[in-house]
């Protein structure tokens, strides 16, 4: 849902449309997994709007028409037309400007987070599923402990404390995602050890290391991808709630979170600077659900039986 | 039963200290010294060492936890640096309006979803369900704050029909409280009714798929009856799950909606008081919204027990 941080997860949707495309050829599983992410409907949708914002965030620089910091009060608040393709704030900066280094931002923030609580959470799974015992309890625990605050109270205090800034709000909104991921690994851990396989390289006489390298890890990176693919499409609509609270990019920086806040004193008279920004987030993140949603489906661990 | 109870109030235990540890730690992972952090820099020296004693920092970190375990043992949450009235002052003055706009905004939420997410599995396929299904979407992907905003652009700034900031206590003056409160309630709302009407259809779509359904179409029932009798218990499980889940998302979007609608509530206080870099005051009341959370996630763990009775034995 809107505000929700940590994504509604795997477990919640309805299997019914991945049921459909269960046939999975033998061969060449990579080309396959795209093939069917492709087949889905609204999966390349979501391909292309998520590439054209990775284009938009990279080239930034070069398709900016203006300066996205640079004032112009003589023309505050003008509408937008030829020269301001989507008008001007309140004090003259360029809408269409500011959103395309927002674009920056969003992703940055992200793929970032989710990216840091992917290799946190991975890891701290992996090591409470293999070493088990206390360890195992401890860590669990403390990703209860994290998961015992509402995710966005915890990534605002966190971020208080981490100070405003890009890399605060990454580092709160990985810490938020982290417990997820630990979650999801150790349950992975603990159902691939108990496999033949592994008995098997255990009694072959491989050290831990190489069985949690070789055999658990990849046999468990299905569902983390897919966790993850959902998750970035809440991680960047948090940046945005941060940076509309405040937290994230300070002013004179651009954000969509931060360019909506600035322009909701404005909404009677310059309705465009909250809508260009609202618009570009919210179609963004419907594209990176469909990715996720599509990649669920290519790759549904149901599937694999 | 009880012994459900009983096993899940001890598993909190130990997240329970832990969430106190993190809490407290929260003001030394500032950089720095959150003295200065705290006060401008012109603040004098004396005022500073005053602080400094009466929060403890100027102790080993043991000793400090120590004493700040032992007054919250006896209820003391510590003190706002800003107003200097204790936190549970400052929190209880701020509760009514969260949990108004909280119960008001699930009202909206089942009125709004359970007959859209009924209609959109027993109709699958159908405008009715791409409908649902839509609107699920778009919920879900909206941003709080922007469903606040175009809210306020249509209903405050184009039709004037509501007000657009502000808050009257309905208990006071229902008209003008209730008034006060459709705006946020429906943000907060909307976006919940589209969760529960995404799990509601989907948990239909898995019950209508069983052989008691088969049976009990075949004995002669009337679809709808079918649904009545059979399906719609069975379905409501996972909704009662997923709004459980949706908890903490409830309580982050009312901490923006209290935000954009200036209420003033418990979300609008965590705001203020980070920005504000009374750190105290956010210790504790995150502390208690934790608190707050871990509980009623434990209610409606239990309630999921009470709903199934396969889960008690587990």
């Amino acid at each position: 849902m809107a505000g929700s941080i940590r994504g509604s997860g795997i477990a919640e949707r309805a299997p019914a449309v991945s049921r459909l495309s269960a046939i999975r050829p033998a061969r060449g599983r990579r080309w396959a997994v795209l093939r069917q992410a492709a087949r889905t409907r609204l999966g390349p949708l979501g391909v292309v709007v998520m590439l054209i914002a990775i284009v938009v965030a990279l080239l930034a620089p070069v398709i900016s028409p203006y300066n996205p910091l640079r004032q112009d009060l003589g023309n505050a608040l003008a509408r937008p037309d030829r020269a301001h393709l989507m008008g001007t704030d309140n004090v003259g900066r360029d809408v269409l400007s500011r959103m395309i280094w927002g674009t920056r931002v969003s992703l940055m923030a992200g793929f970032g987070s989710v990216a840091l609580a992917m290799v946190t959470g991975g890891l701290l799974g992996l090591l409470a599923g293999y070493a088990g015992g206390r360890t195992d309890g401890l860590v669990m625990r403390l990703m209860d402990a994290v998961l015992s605050f509402p995710p966005l109270v915890l990534a605002l205090a966190l971020g208080a404390v981490l100070g405003a800034g890009l890399t605060g709000v990454v580092i709160a909104l990985g810490v938020v995602y982290t417990p997820t991921f630990a979650r999801l690994m150790r349950g992975q851990v603990l159902t691939i050890t108990a496999r033949d396989y592994v008995e098997a390289a255990r009694a072959l006489g491989a050290p831990g290391w190489r069985i949690a390298w070789h055999h658990v890890l990849p046999n468990a990176a299905a569902p983390i991808v897919i966790q993850a693919s959902l998750s970035v499409a809440f991680a960047i609509l948090a940046e945005a709630s941060l940076s509309f609270l405040g937290l994230g990019i300070q002013p004179p920086g651009a954000s969509w979170g931060s360019m909506i806040n600035a322009g909701r004193g404005y909404l009677q008279q310059a309705p465009w600077i909250v809508f260009w920004p609202g618009a570009a987030l919210f179609v963004t993140v419907v594209g990176l659900n469909f990715v996720g949603d599509a990649v669920r489906d290519a790759l549904d661990p149901r599937l694999r039986r | 039963m009880g012994r459900l109870v009983l096993r899940r109030l001890l598993a909190t235990i130990p997240v329970l200290v832990l969430v106190t540890a993190g809490v407290f730690a929260l003001i030394h992972l500032t950089p720095g010294d959150p003295i200065d952090v705290m006060m401008a820099e012109s603040v004098d020296a004396t005022v500073k060492a005053n602080l400094r004693r009466e929060l403890g920092l100027d102790q080993p970190i043991f000793v400090q936890y120590g004493a700040w375990m032992w007054r919250l043992l006896h209820g003391d949450l510590g003190r706002s640096i800003r107003n200097g009235e204790p936190v549970i002052e400052n929190v209880s003055r701020r509760i009514r309006p969260s949990l108004q706009l909280a119960a008001l905004a699930m009202a909206i939420s089942l009125v709004l979803a359970t007959p859209l997410g009924i209609l959109s599995a027993a109709r699958r396929n159908t405008s009715v369900d791409r409908f649902g299904t839509t609107f699920a979407l778009f919920g879900i992907c909206m941003p709080n704050f922007l469903l606040a905003l175009l809210l306020i652009f249509f209903f405050g700034v184009k039709l004037r029909w509501l007000p657009i900031s502000g808050y009257t206590d309905p208990l006071e003056d229902t008209l003008h409280g209730l008034r006060s409160l459709v705006l946020p309630a429906l943000t907060l709302g909307l976006a919940l009714a589209a969760v529960v009407t995404r799990t509601l259809r989907s948990s239909m779509l898995d019950a209508l798929s069983e052989d008691y359904v088969r049976t009990a179409r075949a004995k002669g029932l009337s679809e709808w009856s079918v649904i009545r009798g059979h399906v719609l218990k069975n379905a409501l499980i996972p909704v009662v799950t997923v709004l459980g889940l949706q908890l903490g998302t409830l309580i982050g979007g009312a901490v923006i909606t209290e935000y954009v609608f200036a209420l003033p509530g418990v979300g609008r206080l965590v705001v203020d008081a980070v920005f504000a870099r009374d750190y105290p005051l956010v210790q504790g009341v995150v502390l208690l919204i934790a608190v707050g959370f871990i509980l009623s996630n434990l209610a409606v763990d239990l309630l999921y027990g009470w709903i199934d009775p396969r889960i008690r034995y587990r």
